[in-house]
């Protein structure tokens, strides 16, 4: 694990990050975390993420599907092991643990 | 306990204005007044295993399969294909329901081990996926089981708290009827205190332990705008699912029958006004220990598959073969009724289910074999299985079940002896038509039996106490001999007969010899009659002789005068008529 997280703070082992945002229209909430994600993405995964914004309203199956109650929730499809960050992604310290850029401060 | 069960329908007519939503579990609807209220949600909380989510389940299922109701079931602890394998046992094809789209099923997976929060969240995803459900199969109900975890995975719980606030008043606005499940928190209904949003219709469930027997109680804590049953109501899951125990039926309107049916003993059917038991009547055998009620019981069931009807005996003290056995040595070969199926034996240890259990069971006996008669012997050992208390309202439940269903119910009950002869160990004697009380009598150094009727509704019924002859051949009722040293039983009522039926011979044999001596004087009486009457027509048929030897010799002179006369050339006749 600890190999692993030292790897993971230079830069995960796989090239492409995929990453899903799953939002409930355009709420300010929604805006925040895609405006937060954008920028956390540029900083760390220059040119190795792709988001995919799935707006819950127009398709709500896919929210029974991948088990979403919170809205904005972002989940970590790749690398694997899936992750998932619920809220506007605005502590961007919380979202680089969720998203595993960084080690975990409490483990 | 009858009172408050009066005040219920009273009320219960002049609050039909709230609509609600009938839940299809047996006996709810009768303690809600017609269901849950409808388009509101209703709380269902208690500890954990009581049985929450069976009963949203059941709300469900039943809203779906018997009042075209679909439902959305929300579970947030069990996976649906755990959830449909819960009630697959219960007789619910889950699946199915689903495959016909009558029922959606959504469970919500939330770990919070798998989730970081990382600023402003709502649970927008939860309102999507329920109207998502709630869309798709149409749904008029909703089960939310058990809301309360989502408290466990997010951390924000003043966000939380009115998120809840937010969902129960969408389902409000959409509609549906929700039942809302909760765990039971310390000191309040519920952990998160739901009770606070959920205000409407509030369902305690509990399970309790008492003497090692766990009896299940349902009571509505509350119900907005509505009254309702305020008692805890003992209810049980078993393969039909729940099923909830009023502890009184709400009225008492059953039908009473003319009809009449034999006691399977002949000289107890006189007794009875010469006809027997009515038919839909209760009937209590009691009587302390080895006074024949088990005998009695047994020959009214024996009358009843006479009948050609089936009979229910309910054993708590002895096997089918013991029972069978002993029957047999007085003469009842219980053997051929049990194969024909009129005869249907259930042998158990009273202390083996609780009171409910007992009456549910008995219930659905009921239900399956449909018998004409019931015999529950003795009732006495349900106070093992719980109080006295509960005792005697679990068999005032079955004696309104069995009389609202027109059968036959007759109790054993074994008193404790010595001074309460005229009291039921089970106070059931209210509800009680015929009592017929079995006792010993201790006389001359022998202990005899003896019965008498000590009440029955509705027809005129001996006052005798008669003795009561268990034989090789069955049961068999004497008249005892009530002397001046009192009742006489046993030998001493054979002695007694016995010198009786001496003198009675002494009277006919003197009888006898009057009679032979009547019959001696009324034939010597008619010989001589006879012999006069002889010597009468003798004597009589000698003076008629002598009348026509007198006549005839008349007629001669009277010829030869008138030939006298005709030479003379008199006037003969007048001559012949003066002389005359």
């Amino acid at each position: 694990m600890t190999t692993r997280s030292s790897k993971a703070q230079a830069g995960p082992e796989v090239d492409k990050w995929n990453l899903r945002l799953y939002t409930a229209g355009q709420t300010p909430k929604s805006l925040a975390a895609f405006r937060n994600l954008k920028k956390v993405c540029e900083e760390h995964l220059p040119g190795r993420y792709s988001i995919e914004v799935i707006d819950l309203m127009a398709n709500p199956r896919l929210a029974r599907d991948d088990q979403i109650v919170a809205i904005p929730t972002l989940v970590r499809k790749l690398p694997a092991p899936l992750r998932k960050i619920i809220g506007d992604l605005s502590d961007t310290e919380r979202t680089l643990i969720g998203l595993q850029l960084r080690p975990h401060q409490d483990r | 306990m009858r009172r408050s069960a009066r005040e219920l329908e009273a009320v219960g007519s002049a609050v039909k204005a709230l609509p609600k939503a009938p839940t299809g579990i047996a006996g709810l609807d009768e303690i809600t007044l017609g269901g849950l209220p409808r388009g509101r949600p209703t709380l269902i909380c208690g500890a954990a295993g009581c049985g929450k989510t069976l009963f949203g389940l059941e709300f469900l299922l039943r809203g779906a399969s018997q009042f075209d109701e679909p439902g959305v079931f929300m579970a947030f602890e069990e996976t649906g294909e755990e959830l449909a394998q819960n009630v697959r046992s219960l007789g619910f094809d889950l699946d199915k329901l689903v495959a016909e789209n009558k029922i959606a099923v959504d469970h919500v997976h939330v770990e919070r081990s798998e989730i970081e929060e990382t600023g402003e969240y709502d649970l927008e995803g939860l309102f999507l996926r329920l109207g998502l459900a709630i869309d798709t199969v149409g749904a008029k109900r909703v089960v939310l089981d058990t809301i309360e975890t989502l408290f466990g995975g997010f951390s924000d719980a003043a966000l939380l708290r009115s998120e809840l606030r937010r969902l129960f008043r969408w389902l409000k606005d959409r509609g549906v009827t929700a039942v809302i499940t909760g765990e039971r928190g310390e000191g309040a209904l519920t952990r998160q205190g739901l009770e606070e949003y959920v205000s409407d219709c509030v369902i305690l469930l509990d399970n309790r332990v008492r003497e090692q027997i766990t009896t299940r109680r349902l009571r509505i804590v509350k119900y907005r705008g509505s009254s309702h049953g305020t008692n805890e109501y003992p209810f049980l899951i078993d393969e039909q699912g729940i099923s909830v125990l009023p502890v009184t039926s709400l009225a008492l309107n059953h039908a009473a029958s003319e009809e009449r049916i034999a006691t399977g003993v002949p000289q107890l059917d006189t007794m009875l006004g010469g006809e027997g038991y009515y038919r839909g009547s209760s009937i209590l055998v009691s009587g302390t220990a080895g006074t024949g009620k088990t005998s009695l019981a047994a020959h009214f069931a024996h009358a009843t598959c006479q009948r050609g009807e089936r009979c229910l005996y309910l054993a708590f003290e002895e096997s089918q073969a013991q029972l069978a056995r002993n029957m047999r040595t007085i003469g009842l070969d219980l053997a051929p009724w049990l194969k024909k199926g009129l005869l249907r034996f259930e042998a158990a240890r009273p202390a083996l289910y609780g009171l409910e259990m007992h009456l549910a069971r008995t219930h659905k006996l009921v239900e399956e074999f449909e018998p004409r008669v019931v015999i529950i012997d003795p009732i006495s050992n349900f106070t093992g299985g719980g109080s006295e208390r509960d005792a005697e309202t679990m068999l005032l439940r079955l004696v309104d079940f069995l009389k609202a269903r027109q059968i036959t119910a007759l109790f054993t009950n074994l008193t404790s002896g010595g001074d309460a002869w005229e009291s039921t160990d089970v106070g059931v004697s209210s509800v009680i038509d015929t009592w017929i009380l079995l006792r010993d009598t201790e006389l001359g150094g022998e202990r005899n039996r003896a019965l008498y009727v000590l009440k029955s509704r509705g027809m005129k019924h001996s006052n005798q106490i008669r003795e009561f002859i268990i034989t090789p051949e069955g049961i068999r009722l004497e008249e005892v001999y009530v002397g001046p040293e009192g009742v006489l039983t046993g030998s001493m009522r054979a002695a007694q007969e016995a010198r009786e039926k001496a003198a009675a011979t002494v009277r006919a044999q003197e009888a006898e010899r009057k009679q032979r001596e009547l019959a001696r004087r009324r034939a010597a009486l008619e010989a001589q009659i006879a012999a006069l009457r002889a010597e009468f027509e003798s004597s009589e048929a000698e003076a008629a002789q002598v009348i026509a030897q007198d006549r005839a010799r008349e007629q001669t002179i009277d010829a030869e005068r008138a030939a006298a006369a005709k030479r003379r050339g008199a006037d003969a006749p007048v001559a012949n008529r003066k002389r005359k």
